[in-house]
């Protein structure tokens, strides 16, 4: 499949591909994706908005420049922004493929970092050369405005353009908390909102610090995900208790959704409400307590995303779907198609015994491989 | 004498030229009630100076009319907050200085106004919409009050440029509440009344200062009608 290389967040003629309970795949213009969910379901999505995460400059001890992308972050509250987890490139910029990026000078904790306004201290090395600990000098207000001004977005060679915040924020964007943007929500945009609203179909957020996909290196790619922040306000636990009590589906709006409503849930399959720190991974051996359904990016297989993928629908049917996805030319990446697929057994809050949505033929396309 | 209904706790405000006149005015008065306050200015010796006068506030240094600003004064506005609950788009641009005859109106003079009192709140609420929208769905409420101006209804000679672009932010205000009051988001536009403020000044030097609203008092009644809007008021009435 290839790249989207646009930064484009809802083309027009994205596609959609339906992989439904009985495993069958259809395919669907995104933008109609709210067809296929019903009243009574429940769509939670990510607001984080992404921050300038990207911080070009120079290793004070050597002179040479660097480039160090924000990758890790112990809580989201406002005031928590001196130390983050970042991952450290040498000379060069996203224009070169991550894994031809030449290294960083070796890196020791005590050095300092000048990365535009910003001075920063090296205070650990992490479990891999390239993976240190960081702490910002001065007020919060000054490391927010040395971001504002300083900071890129973290982004790779398949898109030329030099991206904008406006390019990375969703339509739901709140509190800057994401390293790389929660992009399965760049489909939302707010007539897709208002529909939900009109055709009985809730809508939640939470916050999660979506971290960095990719850093090239093997070793540090099989860290990924990092440890993610996340925050789980009342109103959407309550939601998602009345669309369950009801016998709606919990949709979640990306993997990182996945990842926070999982790591929240009680082991009977309740959602705790507030701040926690996912740590976990979520894989074909997972056993998903409360997201019924899953709106995705178009990810390749052996990544993270990928991997998340396997805890919904198992590996035949995510092969057929590669292989019908490949000949369809769908897209990959950040602004790339989506993929819809149902869990592949009821979670623990899911009793409802309702069939999917029966799809009209007329629009659809299916495939046979 | 004005009763101003309490304001909920640690309300997340954020509000645009807020380094003089109606804007100084809003930022001392939030501070006073407890709100959290982010201001945004042009000028690093004004908004430093500000901050200092009400410790705890978020000053912000940029300008609401350039499009490339924008979202680096809301990631600020966000990142400082951790949200927002209110936005207060009060920065605004004359036009033409002194006020002119429109068939004496510089373009370039019209585009000032239009992207400082138009395209300004407009780019400004788009980036933080989502944050806003949130703080609804949380119950907390969310407003935008886009301060406007008698020159929005009436046809004031000279005073085109400014007038129009407040015309339409009225109306834009109208339209963005249609579209988002069932969300939750309401947006208010509001005229504040003559001031004695620095604006004021420029526009009408001979003015006597003792025949305008003090700043003070517009922005008392305009906290006032924020409240009103939040959920919380809505309640108690």
């Amino acid at each position: 499949m290839t790249a989207a290389d646009r930064a484009v967040q809802r083309p027009i003629g994205a596609k959609l591909l339906v992989i439904d309970e009985a495993r069958h795949l259809s395919h669907w213009p995104r933008a109609a994706f709210v067809d296929h969910l019903r009243s009574g379901d429940l769509v939670v999505a990510n607001d984080a908005a992404t921050l300038p995460a990207s911080l070009h400059g120079t290793h004070d001890p050597t002179g040479r420049p660097l480039e160090a992308r924000l990758a890790g972050r112990h809580s989201l509250a406002p005031d928590d922004v001196h130390r983050f987890t970042a991952v450290v490139f040498g000379r060069g910029d996203y224009h070169t493929l991550t894994e031809h990026r030449e290294a960083p000078p070796s890196l020791s904790a005590g050095d300092s970092l000048t990365l535009g306004p910003l001075r920063a201290a090296i205070v650990g090395i992490g479990a891999h050369e390239r993976l240190v600990e960081i702490e910002f000098e001065g007020t919060t207000d000054a490391i927010w405005a040395g971001l504002a001004a300083h900071g890129r977005p973290i982004q790779y060679a398949h898109i030329e353009e030099p991206l904008a915040l406006w390019d990375v924020w969703t339509p739901v964007a709140g509190a800057p908390a994401a390293f790389e943007p929660p992009s399965a929500g760049f489909a939302l945009d707010w007539r897709t909102i208002a529909a939900l609203r009109n055709r009985g179909i809730g809508f939640a957020t939470i916050t999660h610090a979506a971290g960095i996909s990719s850093t090239g290196d093997p070793a540090l790619d099989a860290l990924l995900p990092f440890d993610e922040p996340y925050d789980i306000p009342l109103a959407a636990t309550a939601a998602i208790d009345a669309a369950r009590a009801n016998g709606g589906r919990i949709v979640a709006i990306g993997t990182t959704v996945v990842r926070a409503l999982e790591h929240a849930a009680a082991p009977a399959g309740h959602v705790l409400p507030g701040p926690g720190i996912a740590t976990q991974r979520v894989t074909a051996a997972t056993r998903l307590k409360v997201v019924d359904v899953l709106l995705s990016g178009v990810h390749e297989a052996g990544t993270s995303h990928y991997e998340l993928l396997r805890a919904f629908v198992d590996d035949e049917t995510l092969q057929m779907a590669a292989a019908q996805m490949a000949a369809l030319g769908y897209r990959t990446h950040e602004f790339g198609d989506s993929v819809l697929v149902r869990a592949k057994a009821p979670t623990l809050g899911d009793r409802a015994t309702l069939p999917y949505r029966q799809l009209g033929a007329s629009s659809g396309v299916s495939l046979s491989i | 004498m004005t009763v101003t209904p309490a304001l909920p706790a640690n309300l997340k405000v954020a509000v645009t030229g807020g380094t003089s006149g109606l804007g100084l005015a809003l930022v001392g008065q939030l501070h006073r009630d407890g709100a959290r306050v982010a201001f945004i200015a042009r000028g690093r010796e004004r908004v430093e100076a500000v901050q200092r006068a009400y410790p705890g506030t978020h000053g912000i240094v940029g300008d609401v009319a350039s499009k490339e600003a924008i979202y680096p004064i809301a990631l600020q506005i966000l990142g400082e907050l951790g949200g927002l609950d209110v936005l207060i788009n009060n920065a605004s641009d004359l036009g033409p200085v002194p006020l002119a005859l429109l068939g004496d109106t510089e373009c370039e003079d019209f585009e000032r106004a239009l992207v400082t009192n138009l395209l300004g709140p407009f780019r400004l609420t788009k980036a933080v919409l989502g944050a806003l929208a949130g703080s609804a769905r949380e119950g907390r409420g969310a407003v935008v009050l886009n301060v406007s101006s008698d020159a929005a209804v009436n046809a004031y000679p000279t005073w085109g440029a400014y007038g129009a672009s407040k015309a339409a932010l009225h109306h834009l205000t109208r339209v963005w509440d249609e579209e988002l009051g069932a969300h939750g988001v309401h947006f208010l536009s509001i005229d504040p009344g003559d001031m004695d403020t620095p604006l004021h000044a420029v526009a009408i030097p001979d003015a006597d200062p003792a025949t305008l609203k003090r700043p003070d008092t517009a922005a008392a009644e305009l906290i006032g009608a924020i409240a009103r809007a939040l959920p919380a008021f809505e309640v108690v009435r």
